[in-house]
């Protein structure tokens, strides 16, 4: 297995060389030399070849998916008994997503005394397997990944989704792990590929800088998570009729492997990004801690969430639950203030599906006048205290 | 107690700059690093052994270089580095990918833990750390932010969720993957840095680890990359111009038109 | 400049900025104004094992020689000139027992300090500055042990140190040649400290009184002989000297840096102020006193790792020239930078105020030219 260049086929022509997204390919002694070190086979080299020299070497038999794989799954987690806002975005997605396969959508809920479960068909759910015992009142892993494996493996969907919650990074990949199926984090799309009937799943890498198209063509599931507001959620349709299957917890085929034995809360650093409407972000063009109170002065006139891009947090001015963007929070608001911030791709992959970006910036060709609605291109010192001045007079 | 941290070396990505003409990413002055995230597992991997006694292995997956990032984590207190390099192992994804290391943790024989960090920055999957303790048949913990006490073979941590943390128990061998509020880790040593000069560290090959080669790298992974491409963008805003207070102005009717304020 | 360092010190003085730059650069401004010892970052150098390198290898050290500490020094002092005097405050405590000590005294102590324990050299008194013949601090022999009783004033790593070295009396009739060196430690009943100094620089560094009051010292606590006390100073300050040259040079380097970093972005008159020929010719003045310095300082520390026998006049110079560079850079960087330089927001004014200690403590630079000029004297100015 690998990727090879057939030196005698090779013209050293360097057409090759733009099309490598990683920027692998040297042109040496007239001969292509890519540096496998950083290639993951994407194969964007070979397409690009019109001297057919470079080889993607698969030794494997292809064996395809078993096509009795059937179904659209969403893994509707819940806190509490809350279920949460990603599980009706994911169903809303299923939705789409089941009506081209022309199969049906379900959910799983798995919990202790889940409120709504009926919502979940409301959200386009044709069946929700609901598992409600008390011994899941906790969000002890084990049982989750146990009871969701078993589900899937009894009623064998083709696409199963979950939230790229905190909780849904953490479980969903033993469960694929345990179905020895393949698993795509964060994704940001999600479409299906007609001719193949194959979900195709991307997501951004290197921090946001490249998307990349994944697919898993020959296990089954093909599984993936979601990040939180990243698809819309649909308006419940209380016409949408579907069953509700309860299941009993199969609480002896469950070895939980941990034990939890306290939970302590915790709420100091808990910031109101995901639910605030309006958010005011500061990034590097403030120049120093002590400035982020700009930002907090206008998000108190707006009544809004202070953000961050990247750079203030890693320079230690604002604290990690402030920062938006691909390693940090993705946001929603209907109002997005960027001040100061260049707009990182990075920074972009949290923010900008928000309905309405104001960004304020020195360099008129800062790449967050792409993303933005308005753009003021000027001093944030002078602009930002006359706006929120302004905004206090009402 | 025997710890093994898992380590990959990453581009260091917040610097990653594209070639507006070729629309690559521009590798030249990029230097790879350690993932940061691992940087933390690394240090709490040399704090339990300090602690609780015992010996710290990094392990990586990765190409010859990552031998020189492997030095960097003995001179900060590793007892002993592998590299598991083989063309065998590119285009891994990420169940590829654990299953290698976990052929590897198996080859060590005798681990009470691995510590891996919460996610890489070039991948940010964070599924390589529990896929790895399913393929190790053991149990698993993640965003673990502190190693409250281990002993009798069993471990207990807090565990960082959303709204606080739980304090949980597992026995060992067990994998964790850690957050950064666990630890800051520690510079090197000079005498670290001397003996990370002169460590011998071995590279491990799929069939040293006895890995079919159609269980590794691109053939062994479920997921394929069908197209890699740059986020485009051609929308542009609309510019308010004029003075501070002619663009502030501005902004504020168009903010109450939208009955956005 | 090719300093032609070896590996080893290439490794070391890369860790040392690496530390100054990571660790130190964050806080420097806030430990200044703050005035507060850096325990944090007393730890990251002991954990870097940046307090063995003086220390031999059969105690637990790394076996490294003058040059070596002054490349730590000087890297440490770029970035904060507060948190290098600490530093290099233990290794003067150290060198009295690293020359003069017993098997026994070294077993004992220098693993510890090559661990990170901080150490301490005690001399100047209220009465006894420059004049250091004229301490008046006692150590009285009696069946148990010494008794010790007196005061110390301006004692860099005071009351942070757990190791201090100590000139007494011990014949009050002989001065000069009546004294003696003890080794200290904290918690020794009798030994207290005294207020903690507000200084005008190295606002971070620790300085205070030692104050002795029938403070039983175990015999064998005595360093060398009766008698030795000053011949000890003497030698052990000619080896620290190197290092407050060190210390200056580093001041100076940090203090070139930002000056020209500010006059390359700071724009008046329509174009950078580095394009101006009245700041080149400054810039261009301080780095080729800093380099001049650094060369010299260099040198002696290398003539002090060949084994000389006397370099007691080399020392001296080593310290007089860089620390009044280091003064000179400062006062020039603050100017280059203008009003900002003046400001507390950016590090020259901190540089300017730290320097003006090199040219003060371990000999001030009157007292050493004085002895510059004695050996002149002595070699009727020749050189070989």
């Amino acid at each position: 297995m690998g990727i090879r260049v057939d030196t005698e086929k090779c013209t050293g022509c360097g057409t090759c060389q733009p099309a490598c997204p990683f920027g692998l390919i040297d042109i040496i002694d007239e001969k292509a030399r890519i540096n496998v070190a950083g290639c993951n086979l994407c194969g964007a080299c070979k397409d690009a070849c019109v001297y057919e020299a470079i080889e993607i070497e698969q030794t494997v038999v292809q064996v395809p998916a078993s096509d009795e794989y059937r179904g659209v799954w969403v893994f509707a987690e819940q806190r509490n008994g809350e279920i949460k806002g990603v599980a009706y975005e994911l169903l809303s997605k299923g939705r789409e997503l089941a009506d081209t396969l022309k199969t049906e959508l379900c959910a799983v809920c798995i919990g202790y005394n889940v409120k709504d479960v009926a919502q979940l068909n409301a959200h386009g759910a044709d069946k929700v397997y609901v598992i409600d015992d008390p011994a899941l009142a906790s969000q002890t892993e084990d049982p989750y990944v146990a009871e969701l494996t078993r589900l899937i493996r009894e009623h064998k969907p083709e696409i199963v989704l979950a939230g790229a919650t905190p909780f849904g990074r953490s479980f969903f990949p033993r469960v694929a792990a345990q179905l020895k199926t393949g698993l795509t984090a964060d994704c940001t799309g999600l479409d299906i590929d007609t001719e193949k009937k194959l979900l195709r799943q991307t997501r951004p890498t290197f921090g946001g800088n490249i998307m990349a198209t994944i697919i898993c063509p020959l296990k089954r599931p093909q599984m993936a998570t979601v990040r939180p507001r990243t698809f819309r959620r649909n308006a419940p349709d209380a016409n949408h009729k579907g069953q509700i299957i309860k299941i009993d917890f199969n609480k002896s085929a469950v070895i939980s492997k941990t034990r939890l034995l306290n939970f302590v809360a915790d709420m100091s650093e808990k910031v109101k990004l995901d639910d605030a409407d309006i958010i005011v972000s500061g990034g590097r063009g403030l120049g120093k801690p002590e400035n982020f109170q700009l930002i907090r002065d206008l998000a108190s006139a707006l009544g809004a969430a202070v953000g961050s891009s990247r750079p203030p947090v890693d320079e230690g001015w604002i604290s990690y639950p402030h920062q938006v963007g691909q390693t940090g929070k993705t946001v929603c608001p209907k109002l997005y203030f960027a001040i100061g911030i260049s707009g990182a791709v990075q920074h972009l992959a949290g923010m900008q599906t928000a309905d309405c970006i104001i960004a304020i910036n020195d360099d008129p060709d800062a790449p967050i006048f792409q993303v933005a609605t308005y753009g003021i291109v000027g001093d944030l010192f002078k602009i930002v205290p006359m706006l929120t001045e302004s905004l206090k007079k009402g | 107690m025997n710890i093994v941290v898992c380590l990959k070396q990453v581009p260091g990505t917040t610097e990653v700059k594209i070639d507006p003409k070729t629309n690559t990413l521009i590798r030249q002055g990029i230097k790879n690093i350690v993932n940061p995230f691992d940087t933390y597992a690394l240090e709490e991997g040399v704090r339990l052994k300090e602690r609780f006694t015992g010996k710290v292995t990094a392990l990586s997956m990765g190409p010859p270089q990552a031998i020189e990032m492997l030095r960097d984590a003995i001179s900060v207190g590793a007892d002993d580095a592998i590299l598991l390099s083989d063309v065998a192992f590119a285009g891994s994804d990420t169940w590829a990918t654990a299953y290698t290391l976990g052929k590897a943790v198996e080859k060590i024989k005798t681990c009470d833990l691995v510590i891996c960090g919460r996610q890489t920055i070039d991948g940010d999957t964070g599924q390589v750390g529990p896929e790895l303790a399913e393929m190790l048949g053991v149990p698993f913990i993640s965003y673990v932010s502190k190693v409250e006490e281990i002993s009798s073979g069993v471990m207990c941590v807090h565990r960082m969720v959303e709204d606080g943390y739980e304090t949980i128990e597992a026995t060992l061998p067990a994998v964790i993957t850690v957050v950064k509020e666990i630890n800051t880790p520690r510079l090197p040593s000079l005498r670290g840095m001397t003996r990370a000069k002169s460590a011998q560290i071995p590279t491990w090959t799929a069939q040293d680890i006895g890995i079919e080669k159609e269980k590794a790298g691109l053939a062994g992974s479920a997921t394929q990359v069908v197209k890699v491409f740059f986020p485009q963008r051609t929308h542009h805003a609309e510019m308010l111009k004029g003075d501070p207070e002619t663009q502030v102005s501005a902004l504020i009717e168009k903010l109450r038109e939208a009955k956005l304020v | 400049m090719e300093y032609f360092l070896t590996e080893q010190q290439k490794t070391l003085k890369s860790l040392a900025r690496r530390i100054a730059e990571e660790r130190v650069l964050p806080v420097r401004a806030e430990l200044d104004e703050k005035e507060e010892f850096p325990h944090a970052i007393m730890k990251d150098l002991a954990d870097s094992d940046l307090f063995r390198i003086i220390i031999p290898e059969k105690y637990d050290g790394l076996g490294g020689g003058s040059l070596d500490l002054c490349l730590v020094v000087e890297e440490l002092s770029r970035v904060c000139s507060a948190i290098a005097v600490s530093y290099a405050a233990t290794a003067l405590g150290a060198y009295a027992i690293l020359l003069y000590g017993s098997e026994e005294q070294k077993k004992k102590y220098l693993p510890q300090i090559a661990g990170g324990k901080l150490a301490a050299f005690g001399l100047t008194e209220p009465t006894a500055g420059s004049d250091a013949s004229n301490i008046k601090t006692t150590a009285q022999k009696t069946a148990e042990g010494y008794v010790l009783n007196g005061t110390k004033q301006f004692i860099t790593n005071g009351g942070e140190a757990d190791i201090y070295t100590i000139i007494a009396l011990t014949d009050k009739t002989k001065g000069a040649r009546g004294a003696s060196a003890f080794i200290v430690e904290k918690g020794t009943p009798g030994f207290t400290f005294g207020k903690k100094e507000k200084k005008m620089g190295i606002r971070a560094s620790s300085t205070r009184e030692l104050i002795f009051r029938n403070c039983l010292v175990p015999a064998e606590n005595l360093v060398s002989r009766e008698g030795m006390g000053f011949i000890i100073v003497m030698r052990v300050l000619d080896y620290s000297r190197p290092g407050i040259g060190a210390q200056a040079v580093g001041i100076a380097q940090g203090a070139l840096e930002a000056a020209v970093d500010y006059t390359r972005q700071r724009i008046q008159f329509g174009r950078p102020l580095i394009s101006l020929p009245v700041v080149q010719y400054k810039l261009a003045e301080m780095a080729l006193q800093t380099e001049a310095a650094r060369a010299l300082v260099y040198a002696v520390a290398k003539t002090v790792d060949s084994g000389a026998k006397s370099f007691t006049e080399e020392a001296a110079m080593a310290k007089v020239f860089a620390s009044d560079v280091a003064m000179k850079v400062t006062t020039d960087a603050v100017q280059a930078c203008g009003g900002a330089g003046y400001m507390r927001d950016y590090p020259v004014e901190k540089m300017m105020r730290d320097a003006k200690i090199t040219q003060i403590y371990e000999g001030s630079n009157e007292v050493l030219r004085n002895a510059i000029a004695i050996e002149l004297r002595k070699r009727k100015g020749k050189r070989e």
